[in-house]
């Protein structure tokens, strides 16, 4: 135990997620000696999220403003709105620079254990965005893991009665430049199922 | 397949403690509570990642020891050596290399050691609850095609979501009493509404049940399929009698449905028929479920009905008839594998000749003689068949965590 603000210190730093009480101390005595500047920057960024960042009343993601910059911007195709878990999966699709419709960010998955339902998610703003009729697909970005599946699963259920509605899954399968040989059995039956003919023989 | 060498520190009562081990038999031998059953749990620890005494790891690091319990394990397969070697840390992940290398993924060692361990514990297979008897075909499972382990951890996780869910929407089902005043709303959510968002939630995971659920009863149908005549063999072999032991599946389905009945008359449906048998059944138990708050239908609800002859084993059987019946179970899980993986599995028998009258000692001294290696623990040397403890056999005396080499067959302990 340290005195008083040292202490209190290493208690807030141990909070956040992925760090220990040994890693809170290092942090906490590398701020010790560390410039006033940098400091005084560090303390200014935590107090500007607090103040400056929002969510997007639209899609759900990070914002400065009302809106966020996607949801802003003129160029994006509001026909397509891909559905995803976290603004982190925005940021993780956005790098691939392959998409260029909108997202929605629910907040989470379904997990019952988790005391998570459909109501705690931003299921009802996605339903709202439909209204107008100019979404013509909806893709479904959640994790591949268990909640993710399920949350997909109610997703689709709930918007299939949408009439011009088309709503898609991402696929699974392997990763790009890795080996056969090192996928994992569920992986790589997930890959068998997806997979896409590239030749379909003469005809007739 | 097998042991050529086990090393273990801080495992259970050992600081340090290793072993040369070959083909063939090995006896260890000791006084109870010696750790002779250690030896062997840390070597079922490698093959199932789990041990057969305690469901948690905490029991299994030495009482007083810096925090994880170390198994290296050599194992020889068609001339070909494999060097796994596991750090049990309770409470955290394991850490495991295979070969010096490490691996992401502890899971990935399944499938290196196999071994198919009978003990005194086993006669719950035949005594016990339905969940012995899950645990048994689920493990073997595993044994024969490690990646059923990934799909029986889905599936729990299902139960327990779906568990969860059943339970919180519980009280939208329940008529309103004085004390509970009627069900939790939303605001400006009608009972109607409140119960339908639940059900649509619940849907999604009678789906996710249905189908994880259906690969897993699947797969239990077919092992059994092929268990039973490896089990009716063994029994007639260790009992010398005409009694015909035989195992069917019992499924939690709603009976009636053509798929029920072929399940209940042994043979395997579809998957994509166990699905939509087990959507129907869900559908079937929907009042109770939601009355009760717990799964009622789906492979966590299933048994194995062990019979001999014409009656049930739980209940008819004697001790000695439960002793062979579990045993047979056993040795058929090792034919099983035998025949699946062209090699033998690691056979161990930990203080199972002192139950079993001479007779059916000498008859299973018979039955393991031609296993590449069999490990055998024992209090008394005398218990063991004199068979077993002949030339060429590994003798260790185990006293408390001291093991030393009795005989000369190359062994140095």
């Amino acid at each position: 135990m340290y005195e008083g603000v040292v202490q209190d210190l290493i208690d807030e730093l141990g909070r956040l997620p992925g760090v220990g009480p040994k890693g809170a101390q290092r942090m906490a005595f590398h701020l010790l000696a560390a410039d006033p500047e940098d400091i005084t920057r560090l303390a200014e960024a935590l107090l500007q999220i607090r103040e400056k960042v929002r969510f997007c009343e639209v899609c759900g993601n990070v914002a400065e403003a009302e809106r966020c910059r996607i949801c802003l911007d003129d160029r994006r195709d509001p026909s397509m709105i891909c559905v995803v878990e976290q603004s982190q999966d925005v940021a993780a699709i956005e790098r691939t620079r392959e998409f260029r419709g909108r997202y929605h960010v629910l907040g989470g998955a379904i997990n019952p254990i988790g005391g998570v339902g459909p109501e705690d998610l931003r299921v009802r703003e996605l339903v709202a965005r439909l209204a107008d009729g100019e979404v013509a697909e909806v893709i479904i970005a959640t994790d591949p893991n268990l909640e993710g599946e399920a949350t997909a699963t109610y997703l689709a259920r709930l918007l299939a009665p949408y009439d011009g509605v088309r709503v898609s899954r991402l696929a699974s399968g392997l990763p790009v430049g890795g080996d056969l040989e090192y996928a994992d059995e569920v992986t790589l039956g997930r890959a068998f199922e997806g997979r896409r003919m590239i030749s379909t023989g003469p005809t007739g | 397949m097998h042991l050529s060498h086990l090393g273990i520190a801080d495992f259970r009562s050992y600081p340090a403690a290793e072993v040369d081990l070959g083909p063939g038999v090995s006896v260890l031998l000791g006084r109870n509570g010696q750790g002779k059953t250690n030896l062997v749990e840390a070597a079922g620890y490698v093959a199932t990642l789990a041990s057969h005494r305690v469901a948690q790891d905490a029991p299994l690091v030495r009482a007083g020891a810096d925090g994880s319990a170390i198994i290296r394990a050599t194992v020889h397969r068609d001339g070909h050596e494999s060097l796994v070697e596991l750090e049990i840390v309770p409470g955290r992940a394991n850490r495991a290399r295979l070969n010096r290398s490490p691996l992401t993924r502890q899971r990935d060692v399944l499938g290196t050691l196999r071994t198919v361990l009978f003990a005194p514990e086993d006669l719950a297979l035949v005594k016990g609850d339905p969940g012995e008897r899950r645990r048994f075909l689920d493990d073997l499972l595993v044994a024969r095609q490690p990646r059923w382990a990934a799909v029986r951890a889905d599936y729990d996780k299902v139960v327990r979501q779906r568990g969860a869910l059943l339970k919180q929407a519980a009280h939208l089902w329940r008529a309103p009493t004085r004390r509970t005043g009627g069900p939790r709303l939303a605001p400006g959510e009608s009972l109607e509404e409140g119960r339908a968002a639940a059900l649509a939630t619940l849907t999604v995971f009678d789906d996710q049940l249905a189908q994880i659920g259906a690969a897993l009863l699947y797969a239990r149908l077919r092992l059994l399929r092929d268990l039973r005549p490896y089990l009716e063999q063994a029994y007639r072999t260790i009992s010398d009698s005409g009694t015909h032991a035989d195992a069917a599946y019992r499924s939690s389905l709603a009976p009636g449905s053509p798929v029920a009945e072929a399940v209940a008359a042994g043979q395997v449906p579809e998957q994509a028929e166990l699905a939509a048998a087990i959507l129907e059944s869900v559908e079937a138990v929907r009042t109770q479920e939601q009355e009760r708050g717990v799964c009622l239908v789906g492979p966590h609800r299933d048994d194995v009905l062990l019979a001999l002859g014409d009656l049930p084993a739980k209940g008819y059987a004697s001790h000695g008839e439960c002793w062979s019946l579990a045993l047979s179970l056993r040795l058929a899980g090792f034919h099983l594998l035998r025949h699946d993986l062209g090699t033998d599995p690691v056979l161990v028998l930990d203080d199972v000749f002192a139950e079993l009258d001479s007779g059916r000692r000498e008859r299973l001294a018979d039955l393991v003689a031609d296993c590449e290696q069999v490990l055998v623990t024992a209090a008394v040397a005398a218990d063991v068949p004199e068979r077993l403890l002949g030339d060429g056999v590994r003798v260790f005396e185990v006293t408390l965590g001291s093991i030393t080499s009795r005989s000369g067959a190359g062994a140095s302990a």
